[in-house]
């Protein structure tokens, strides 16, 4: 590795445009330069600029920002002040960009291949029998299964995150110095983010590429970043080589980071104690449910569930965990009722629950309450908070109508919220605070229950861990049960006191979290408890190794 | 909408729009005040042929010329700005409301009620609409109400596929069910939470409505099956000065200008509303 800087980034100003027309600085004087074959990375919550950072290299800001000022200089090419022409070879050939979403990247209507291969062949750098030569060739360098023909493939036909690797792939294609990695494994499982992080590491070695990348997620970072930069509202809190960040992280915001991502058991030894003496709440047993038409014996054609059961104590949280597709939202839809099983029984608090949702009474409604995971499409944009939380308070007469503005201020209280925020609409509220609102909405009805559908998923680290204090916190105030549904094993882990695993439909595990890592458990329970990735630089290879063994 | 709110609030308003909506809107509520106010405004009478010659050019006394029958044209405007715009708005409103309300109904009640009403106003939307309208005129003579109904029933089908795409959207939200889990009435789901959601577009998309029934009237009237002489709307202005068309008489023209200028303002004023920036009036 040579000591040259092939990229240069001094004091970056980039301004944003606000409602009112002022400019709003969002990064500020933010410096830093890496080295050829060097990987970078940039974290930090979401508004912290790193996205915006990243971008600059290639000379692009978002709609309605602007590069105020500085430097950045790609290989001796000032990418700021380079005029068009030149600023479009710069990203063909010199840096190339990994965008989070694939499946929104590429055009679903084009098979891989021909989307792969087209930048390097509208800029004529190859011709497309060599381009599509070379591709293969990438293919293969990630891991990608049947490399000669999965180019052919539409991106509908290929998983998440294979076409990840094909995005990665289409980056390398023409040998670019920098490649700009933009949260790329963010949206995918524990299990296919390892394959991806896997091959991606394998590539950036090979390739001997300098890579920026960025991340919210620390643990991801460590295994494939050889430097580290700690952003916060666009200004560079802590910079420092890998293993100082993780050892010894200087600053308190990346002390805080550290602590957020840290799995820890946010559960006393009493509520460990007392939870097994509660009685029942909710009982499920031989439960089949799914969607499509039914056959003869009343079976859905697509059986998301099958044969489920599970028992959840009064005044504890049951965790279910599973990947995309293993019918855990189905779960939380079939106890709310809104999609009747095809059979088994529900009993709530020792009655049977009705399955269909017209024939439960207000009060059952009103006893179950579901939190979904996007707080954004949850809360009625038209709607402020004070209307928003009042109107279960009214709906199931919970107080009288004069008490309605108290029991609001009450509640925004108890999640921890200013009560000033009583009259703004859910548009001006952070996504942290949307939650808590959430939360509040369902706590307004006085439940029994709180079905917590991937409540922290769409949270940055250190918001979603306040969340997960707060439903600990509830749950001690209120004697609160709380079905948490969670794709997130470290999240589970750290609220629950038992955890269910779910696996294609069906229960593969259960068990509670101090018996998760000291029994031998179900091969794929070890596979999830395997692929969470752990604070250490070499996990990674630690786990393959581990696999091979 | 506007003329409700506050004087601070229409202040605000006006600044949340670019400059092509400012414009806009100024000629837009020009056109309102004149349709109201027009013929307290108009130099003559709206019958007066007193006046000078046939097809005259602008002159101090007959500011826009006369027409084929030498009345001053711009009290001609100025009285048919009444029928033009009146008519257009009547109409709209008609279109727009039952389109937006059956949208609402049919989304909430849902399964085959809502099957139903889509292929209905399906069939009505593949009708060649202004094919449809010389037909409902030519059996039911040319009234006005038969006009504003005709113009409202034919505008009805585009409003609802707007509206109703817009419903079902929000009605697959999660507060949408939230609500529903929690046994709320469909009446609170309908009123409550899906159409303040929905009333935005709903707006943007009534100027456009708008828009299409002035022309749409204008149509007619330019065939002579719309308002009939000696009212006359901008349409039948066209038509009954078309013979001077050859002499070069404003008297084609103006009215003409009339129409596009109202269109157009509309149309810029309905584009900035589209694009307006958040933070200005919201209902």
């Amino acid at each position: 590795m040579s000591t040259e800087c092939l990229v240069e980034v001094a004091d970056l100003q980039v301004v944003a445009r606000g409602d009112d027309g002022a400019e709003i600085p969002i990064v500020k004087d933010v410096s830093f330069s890496i080295r050829r074959g060097e990987v970078l990375a940039l974290i930090g919550e979401s508004g912290s600029g790193k996205t915006t950072i990243a971008l600059t290299l290639l000379g692009y800001a978002r709609r309605g920002c602007r590069i105020a000022g500085g430097r950045v200089a790609v290989g001796g090419i000032d990418v700021l002040a380079a005029a068009p022409a030149a600023l479009r070879d710069l990203r063909g050939r010199r840096v190339a960009y990994v965008a989070q979403s694939a499946s929104a990247s590429f055009n679903p209507a084009l098979r891989v291949i021909d989307q792969v291969i087209e930048g390097v062949c509208v800029r004529r750098l190859m011709s497309r029998k060599a381009a599509r030569e070379k591709a293969v060739g990438l293919f293969r360098a990630l891991a990608l299964p049947s490399p000669e023909s999965i180019g052919e493939r539409y991106p509908h036909q290929v998983s998440g995150g294979q076409l990840q690797r094909l995005m990665a792939a289409m980056a390398l294609m023409s040998d670019p110095e920098v490649v700009v990695f933009d949260e790329p494994t963010t949206a995918l499982d524990v299990t296919t983010q390892i394959e991806v992080l896997r091959a991606f590491k394998r590539a950036i070695a090979q390739f001997n590429i300098s890579a920026v990348y960025v991340s919210h997620d620390l643990a991801v970072v460590a295994q494939i970043a050889d430097r580290v930069l700690v952003l916060r509202n666009g200004e560079i809190q802590e910079e420092g080589a890998l293993e100082q960040i993780i050892d010894a992280p200087a600053h308190p915001y990346t002390r805080s980071l550290m602590a957020a991502a840290e799995p820890s058991c946010r559960l006393t030894e009493e509520d460990t104690d007392q939870s097994g003496k509660q009685p029942p709440l909710l009982e499920i047993s031989n439960l089949i449910a799914g969607y499509g038409e039914c056959d003869r014996a009343g079976m859905p054609s697509a059986r998301v569930l099958d044969d489920i059961n599970l028992t959840l104590r009064r005044g504890t949280t049951l965790g279910v965990i599973g990947e995309s597709g293993s019918g855990k939202s189905t779960l939380a839809y079939v106890i709310a009722g809104m999609l009747a099983p095809a059979q088994g029984v529900l009993r709530f608090a020792g009655k049977p629950l009705p399955a269909e949702h017209r024939k439960r009474d207000r009060d059952l409604y009103r006893r179950i309450q579901l939190a979904f995971q996007n707080a954004d499409k949850v809360l009625n944009p038209a709607q402020d908070i004070q209307t928003i939380l009042s109107r279960p308070l009214r709906h199931f007469e919970r107080c009288a109508p004069k008490e309605v503005p108290a029991r609001v201020a009450r509640l925004l209280d108890l999640v921890e919220l200013p009560s000033s925020i009583a009259h703004r609409r859910p548009g001006e509220l952070s996504g942290g605070q949307k939650q808590r609102v959430n939360l509040a909405r369902a706590l307004a009805a006085d439940p029994e229950l709180i079905i917590c559908d991937e409540v922290t998923s769409a949270l940055d680290t250190v918001v979603g861990a306040a969340i997960l204090d707060l439903l600990v916190a509830l749950r001690h105030e209120l004697n609160m049960s709380y079905l948490f549904i969670s794709h997130d094993l470290s999240t589970v882990r750290s609220i629950c006191d038992d955890i269910v695993v779910l696996f294609k439909g069906q229960k593969v595990d259960a068990c509670n979290p101090s018996t998760l890592l000291s029994q031998p458990r179900h091969p794929y329970t070890s596979l999830l408890i395997d692929s969470v990735p752990e604070m250490r630089a070499n996990w990674l290879e630690e786990t393959a190794l581990r696999a091979k063994a | 909408m506007t003329l409700l709110l506050s004087p601070r609030r229409i202040g605000r308003f006006f600044m949340s729009l670019s400059g092509l909506g400012r414009i806009g809107l100024i000629v837009s509520l020009a056109w309102v005040v004149i349709a109201l106010f027009g013929s307290l405004l108009a130099p003559y009478g709206m019958m007066d042929m007193s006046g000078g010659k046939v097809f005259a050019s602008s002159s101090l006394a007959y500011p826009l010329g006369t027409d084929f029958l030498g009345r001053d044209l711009l009290s001609r405007i100025l009285y048919g700005a009444r029928y033009s715009i009146g008519l257009a708005l009547a109409a709209t409103v008609i279109a727009s409301v039952s389109g937006t309300l059956l949208a609402l109904v049919s989304t909430v009640i849902g399964k085959w009620f809502d099957e139903i009403v889509c292929r209905i106003v399906d069939a009505l939307l593949v009708t060649p609409s202004k094919i449809l309208a010389l037909l409902v005129i030519a059996i039911y003579g040319s009234d006005l109400r038969v006009l504003v109904l005709t113009a409202g029933v034919i505008y009805m089908p585009g409003a609802f596929r707007i509206a109703h795409s817009q419903a079902v959207g929000i009605n697959a939200t999660e507060y949408v069910t939230v609500a529903r889990l929690n046994g709320e009435s469909t009446f609170h789901i309908a009123c409550r939470e899906i159409l303040p959601n929905m009333i935005h577009p709903m707006l943007t998309d009534f100027g456009l409505r708008f828009v299409y029934n002035v022309l749409m009237l204008s149509g007619l009237s330019f065939l002579g099956l719309g308002v009939q002489p000696p009212y006359a709307d901008w349409g039948s202005l066209v038509r009954e000065n078309l013979s001077g068309l050859s002499s070069g008489a404003p008297a084609v023209i103006m009215p003409a200008l009339a129409i596009a200028t109202l269109t157009i303002g509309v149309n810029l004023l309905i584009d900035s509303l589209a694009v307006r920036r958040r933070g200005g009036a919201r209902g």
